[in-house]
């Protein structure tokens, strides 16, 4: 589990977070949401520690972030998988080397072993025939699943997902979102996924926060999520005309149940 | 404060006090960062092979183009020393001995470093800023991993270890250019530049171009991995960092070739 608590940030004298808190569970797709530039980005990055927020505390299972030393930091950052938004692969390494990569850098396994591992998670995020291809030789939705697989490699405690959609047509962001949702389950982890896309955040938003405006405005998941009353929220998750359709139908539906 | 990162060179054209003092933050900034590219790498079997992969890209593969510098501008010396030196009071070895000083001093060293300063700083400031600007920078230290050491002590390492044989070779080859024209020209006789070449050698001399390429493969490569590194923004970024990478480097390779100069010859 990992816990913000009052966190700010100023940029240049400028404040871009204000005092947000909120708890990203264990085994559950934890969700950030917000229009672009609303700070949700900001916020993954301190979370992680690309970036130090003046104010605030952050607690990964009750470990103070914020107070451990350079060593502790690293130690710990080998418990963490990063998804990035451009993937991030290492240009000069193939599908397989950016697995096996992490592995190479912290893992007490054997070469072998390492080798093993690294070909079952490329396996695990559903890749075939790639692993000596280069990432300038695949596609995007390839490159964010070997970005998974590395990602996924030191089997993390805490996984966070910058905008893992994006770019990508729609059936592949429903095929990377389930992936990223069978994983967390599966491997108990806990993922953070900083996103805008109202596919995931209805199909997997187990445990959502709306940053809006630098401001933690809405708490909740995607249940809820339809019932909100946050004006904010609601122009935001339902801006489109299908989504509008969708809140229409929903709600109606809840009626009826309650007349029931 | 200017956003970017700029040393000490730029304000000296520049009278803006608040240039001045951004260019004292970042030369603490490259200091700093120097802290953390100099530090133990983490894994010594993963350093070692990025080692080697550098040493090749940019020591041996800039082979070619010392070769073919130094061969022509070899013989572009002795022709001008040919043409130059015409006054029966000096010996007719003086042109081989002039253009054997001339490569040994400045050329193959100096020269040839602001040479490669545009082919090997340009490649590390645009390798490693492309690296900021997609997050594999990110990514590494995300991982736990001293990204300026990983990234960038291979290169220095590597191209500071290889390019006394590059310096060597410049010499051997701007020679071999000299020895093209007193061979294949009647401009002067091949006895008179082979001897010439031979006269009143000082082996220093040949230390001195050494220690000098060395000092300038430390500057090249630890001011443009320094651009490269905190490039901020995207292509058009990274253009302008490689294009302040080979600039700021060639003057501080001309500054440091007078106070080497002072140092070592006096």
């Amino acid at each position: 589990m990992i816990e913000a608590k009052n966190i700010s940030k100023w940029f240049d004298g400028q404040r871009v977070l204000y005092d947000i808190s909120a708890t990203f569970e264990t085994g559950k797709t934890n969700l950030i949401i917000g229009q672009s530039g609303s700070g949700k980005t900001v916020f993954m990055k301190c979370l992680i520690g690309l970036l130090s927020p003046e104010e605030g505390t952050i607690l990964y299972d009750g470990r103070k972030f914020r107070s451990m030393n350079e060593q502790q930091k690293r130690a710990l950052r080998t418990e963490i998988g990063m998804l990035f938004q451009g993937s991030a692969l290492f240009d000069n390494e193939t599908v397989f080397g950016n697995v096996l990569f992490p592995l190479k850098m912290f893992s007490p396994l054997s070469h072998d072993e390492q080798v093993e591992r690294a070909h079952f998670c490329i396996k695990r995020v559903g890749l075939n025939n790639a692993d000596d291809k280069y990432p300038s030789e695949i596609s995007g939705g390839m490159q964010k699943r070997v970005a998974i697989a590395r990602a996924i490699a030191l089997n993390p405690k805490y996984l966070f997902c910058d905008e893992p959609n994006s770019g990508l047509d729609p059936r592949t962001s429903i095929m990377i979102d389930e992936l990223l949702s069978d994983i967390t389950h599966e491997y108990g982890i806990t993922t953070i996924i900083n996103t805008h896309d109202m596919n995931s955040v209805l199909g997997i938003g187990e445990n959502i926060v709306f940053i809006n405006k630098g401001h933690c405005d809405w708490k909740g998941n995607d249940h809820n999520i339809f019932r909100s009353t946050n004006e904010d929220l609601n122009n935001f998750v339902f801006a489109s005309k299908l989504f509008k359709e969708v809140k229409t139908f929903l709600e109606r539906e809840y009626e009826a149940e309650e007349d029931v | 404060m200017a956003s970017y990162p700029g040393l000490p060179v730029f304000s000296l054209f520049n009278r803006d006090k608040t240039m001045i003092v951004s260019s004292i933050a970042s030369f603490g900034r490259y200091c700093m960062f120097l802290t953390q590219v100099f530090r133990l790498p983490d894994k010594g079997k993963v350093f070692f092979n990025r080692l080697i992969f550098e040493i090749n890209k940019l020591g041996v593969d800039s082979i070619p183009l010392v070769i073919i510098i130094s061969l022509f501008i070899g013989a572009v010396i002795t022709i001008q020393m040919t043409i130059n030196i015409v006054s029966p009071l000096i010996p007719s070895y003086s042109t081989g001995l002039a253009t054997r000083e001339i490569l040994l001093l400045e050329f193959s060293s100096t020269m040839m470093s602001l040479i490669l300063a545009g082919k090997v700083g340009s490649n590390i400031a645009s390798e490693i800023g492309t690296m900021r600007v997609t997050e594999q920078i990110d990514a590494l230290d995300i991982m736990g991993i001293n990204s300026a050491n990983f990234v960038v002590l291979p290169k220095i390492i590597g191209f500071v270890f290889f390019v006394p044989v590059l310096c060597i070779l410049s010499m051997f080859m701007g020679l071999v250019g000299g020895w093209f024209i007193a061979q294949f020209t009647s401009m002067l006789s091949l006895e008179d530049y082979v001897f010439g070449i031979q006269s009143f050698f000082n082996e220093w001399y040949v230390w001195y171009g050494i220690i000098k390429t060395v000092v300038f493969a430390f500057i090249i490569t630890t001011i443009a991995a320094y651009y490269g590194y905190y490039v901020k923004g995207g292509a058009l970024e990274v253009g302008q960092a490689s294009t302040k990478a080979v600039v700021s480097s060639s003057i501080i390779i001309l500054l440091a070739d007078v106070i080497l100069t002072k140092l070592l010859l006096q």
